[in-house]
């Protein structure tokens, strides 16, 4: 197997392994806020503290960012074809989600220790 | 051969009448895109929704401004598109309904249950 057609599969099996947690949390965070009746600022506070959730959502913050990469990235190689933007573009998405994550990680982490 | 590079290309994407499977594939394209734009938006509002009690109040009434409530409309729809139209793919990943009539029933299963789960969704967020 080349080293391209290699990095492809790799991307293929991030997105679909990625998709699949993105759903099943979904389902997880739906199926607790519907059957909750209170909503506002302290039961969401209280459910992003246990343990568990704060948990859920790191993970589910880290696969959407690798999702967000593998799809936004699939557009720029099928728009982009000069090689140097190209480059330039993939370097500024992956940047900026890198930045996305280091931020969201942040707020989660003010919520879990404070 | 020659005469094979010279012919003429006739690819406006309005004019060609598209099947249901490649609308729900562009659509699940824009949805993604949609969804990665909005992904700085949503950390500031969850930025926001957990530091006080009225920073989450405010959050909550930015959202119930029309052109918040325009924008939730579309994002909730890409979610639900992306979403449905994302499963589809994973079903085909494991060889289900891979026929070309499955393929089209479920392509606009996808596009008609994203469209009524998001005005369905909205209405009880009201």
């Amino acid at each position: 197997m080349t080293e391209q057609v290699a990095s492809g599969l790799r991307a293929w099996t991030i997105q679909r392994l990625s998709a699949v947690y993105i759903l099943v949390f979904t389902l997880y965070a739906g199926a607790g806020f519907a059957s909750r009746g209170a909503s506002g600022f302290e039961p969401w506070v209280t459910w992003l503290r246990d343990p568990f959730n704060n948990i859920a959502v790191g993970l589910f913050i880290l696969a959407l960012l690798f999702h967000a990469w593998v799809g936004a990235r699939d557009i720029i190689l099928d728009y982009v074809k000069a090689p140097g933007l190209r480059l330039v573009k993939l370097a500024v998405l992956a940047l900026v989600l890198i930045a996305m994550g280091l931020w969201a990680f942040k707020v989660l982490l003010t919520v879990v220790i404070r | 051969m020659d005469k094979n590079k010279n012919r003429p290309k006739y690819l406006n994407l309005l004019k060609i009448s598209m099947p249901i499977t490649a609308v729900v594939s562009i659509g699940h394209r824009i949805a993604g895109l949609l969804m990665v734009i909005a992904i700085p938006f949503v950390i500031y509002a969850f930025q926001l929704s957990i530091s006080s009690a009225a920073e989450y109040a405010s959050v909550k009434a930015a959202l119930n401004h029309p052109l918040a409530q325009g924008i939730l409309v579309l994002l909730v729809w890409s979610f639900l598109h992306h979403l449905f139209s994302g499963m589809r793919i994973l079903l085909i990943d494991i060889d289900v309904g891979v026929s070309r009539s499955a393929a089209r029933i479920s392509a606009w299963l996808v596009y008609g249950l994203a469209l009524l789960l998001t005005i369905l969704l909205l209405g009880v967020m009201r």
